[in-house]
């Protein structure tokens, strides 16, 4: 193997992991509100979306980055909280599959709201340090990967810290594994989703923010975001938060490799071809138990 | 002999409309509109069959659509195939690869199986999308008009005609299945699979039946696209959100009510033409519609307002 042959693969694997962070986090938002509400949430990409179609237009508008990346996850919890309490928590009634076709919908509302308030072109944001890119054995690693990486570190750690630790935090986990019970022990199960969907919502504005100088936003850029957190959810495990990291960057290094050595006009197949072969033979992922009915 | 007699009505009700539809409409243009919704009917009747009495959910149903299409294109275009021998292939490919992939996919609960539709619908489009020289990339390929009997189909009243009596077939044969030992099996599975593999049902079987029946009402009803518009490209086939708004049109309507699935078909191909008037509304109010269905009539609007009726009639 030469050296320009090695140069590649890791470039491919340092891009891989990047995006796959990204995805990540992205599933990891996904799980949240499924383990409290066993929603799949499809407009979980749009938050990402909503953060960094903010964050863009702020910059733009004059204010710093760091301002403006607060500001744009601030609007995309701001969007978690709307959806929850004016349309899911309403539609608590509703079958799974109605419930599916309602965090679509909100997916698809929340992409014409952006091209209103917005507009319909791609946009950039400038990487967050001025630092250049990094040469590592031929390879070319961006500092905003780096951010990505660390970001991602951050927002696992300390969301796995409050889950944990805090009250709050295990109340978001005792609801996800018996509502009824949560509630009989005096939870107000209702506040405890909310903050579920309020913090899934604004990690995958963070999300989508650091993603913004790496990956091209656009108001329609939720969508694949969510399928693929939903696909890296799925191929981790349901419900489980490590399984939707290791899915995310799994999913993130198979797209990175595939694009790369076979086919890039084919990027997005490999990640879909793994999910369905993994599926075929491990149909509850990669870390998920499988259910038993009862009758 | 009630069910059989609702049944009846059904039928007789479309039937009114299809043959009463065209002496009310005052343009052409309102003709193709109707014959889309005949259209998108079929399509989404056949996976109500899967979604509302199997409760098998399908993200990925445009894949077929797409396959459907694609088969007359290919077929007129690259292999001097006449039109109908074309939709026949289009059909038997559409239930060959549903029967190859239900296998593996239908053993899936809930939202896995989602993904994995999900990413069957995907890797069609995307294998539509790029495989250019064949099927024209993303901005699509024309679709000749097929010749049947030495006559060639090309008006817009022929289109109308033969997709209404499609989706008048359709509806009858899901009909049919519904109310077979089929169909109990089928609503069997639908409220436990445990319960219905205990009474000997053979589960694995019926669900793969079920989907592949639901694919070859998607390719039919794609084939009867691409000869309408005469243009087809990958997005207005096989696309995601194509996926999306068949299974939209099937819980809107009610899942499970086949009358339902075409309503549910009649509200998303108009809420389009309506709204191009407000172009730029156009993802705001389709997405608000959406949310606001779910959220007043979460069992679709035919068993919501069957029930309402129900009620006060009583």
């Amino acid at each position: 193997m030469g050296i320009g042959m090695a140069a590649d693969l890791l470039q491919y694997a340092s891009s891989g992991v990047t995006i796959g962070a990204v995805y990540a986090l992205v599933a990891l938002g996904f799980t949240l509100i499924y383990n409290s509400t066993h929603v799949a949430n499809f407009a979980q990409g749009d938050f990402a979306m909503l953060g960094a179609m903010t964050t863009v237009f702020v910059v733009t508008g004059g204010l710093p980055t760091f301002p403006a990346a607060i500001l744009g996850t601030g609007v995309a919890a701001v969007a978690g909280l709307a959806l929850y309490r004016l349309a899911i928590d309403p539609a608590r009634s509703s079958p799974v599959l109605g419930l599916i076709v309602l965090t679509i919908g909100a997916s698809i509302f929340a992409k014409g709201v952006a091209q209103l308030v917005f507009d319909k072109r791609f946009h950039s944001l400038p990487s967050w340090f001025d630092a250049g890119p990094i040469k590592l054995l031929g390879a070319t690693i961006q500092t905003q990967s780096l951010v990505v990486l660390a970001g991602t570190i951050v927002v696992v750690g300390a969301l796995a810290a409050f889950t944990t630790k805090t009250l709050l935090g295990k109340g978001i986990l005792a609801v996800s594994q018996n509502p009824l019970a949560a509630t009989l022990m005096g939870m107000n199960v209702r506040s405890i989703v909310t903050l579920a969907f309020v913090v899934s919502a604004a990690i995958g504005g963070l999300a989508g923010i650091m993603a913004a100088p790496i990956t091209l936003t656009s108001y329609d850029a939720g969508t694949i975001l969510s399928l693929k957190g939903f696909a890296a959810a799925m191929l981790g495990g349901m419900g489980n938060p490590v399984g939707a990291v290791v899915g995310g960057i799994v999913l993130g290094i198979v797209e990175a490799f595939g694009g790369g050595l076979i086919s890039s006009a084919y990027k997005d197949a490999f990640a879909f071809l793994v999910i369905l072969i993994v599926l075929a033979v491990r149909p509850q992922g990669f870390f998920g138990s499988i259910a038993r009915e009862r009758v | 002999m009630r069910s059989v007699r609702s049944r009846l009505l059904q039928l007789a009700i479309l039937v009114a409309i299809i043959a009463i539809a065209p002496l009310l409409v005052p343009s052409n243009y309102y003709l193709r509109v109707m014959t889309l919704i005949y259209v998108f009917g079929l399509a989404a009747v056949g996976l109500n069959l899967l979604m509302g009495f199997a409760g098998q959910v399908s993200l990925g149903h445009a894949g077929f659509v797409g396959i459907g299409a694609y088969s007359v294109a290919l077929g007129s275009v690259h292999w001097g195939l006449p039109g109908l021998y074309s939709v026949v292939l289009g059909a038997f490919v559409s239930a060959a690869i549903a029967a190859l992939v239900g296998r593996p996919i239908l053993r899936l609960k809930g939202h896995y199986l989602a993904v994995a539709t999900l990413g069957f619908g995907f890797l069609i489009a995307l294998l539509i999308t790029n495989e250019a020289g064949l099927t024209g990339g993303p901005d699509g390929i024309s679709v000749p008009r097929p010749v049947v009997f030495g006559w060639r189909l090309r008006t817009v009243e022929q289109w109308y005609w033969i997709s209404g009596v499609a989706l008048v077939v359709g509806v009858f044969i899901a009909q049919n299945l519904v109310a077979s030992s089929t169909g109990r099996a089928l609503r069997a599975i639908h409220d436990s699979e445990v319960a219905a593999q205990a009474i000997g049902v053979d589960v694995a079987k019926q669900k793969l039946k079920v989907f592949v029946v639901s694919a070859v009402y998607a390719s039919l009803a794609g084939s009867l696209l691409a000869f309408c518009n005469g243009h087809i490209t990958p997005d207005s086939t096989a696309g995601f959100l194509r996926s999306v708004e068949l299974v939209t049109m099937v819980v809107l309507g009610g899942l499970g009510s086949v009358l339902g699935s075409v309503l549910g078909a009649a509200v998303l191909v108009l809420l389009p033409q309506v709204l191009t008037v407000f172009h730029d509304y156009e993802h705001l109010m389709l997405g608000l519609l959406m949310v606001l269905c779910i959220v007043m009539l979460p069992i679709g609007v035919v068993p919501s307002l069957a029930k309402k009726f129900a009620r006060s009639g009583a």
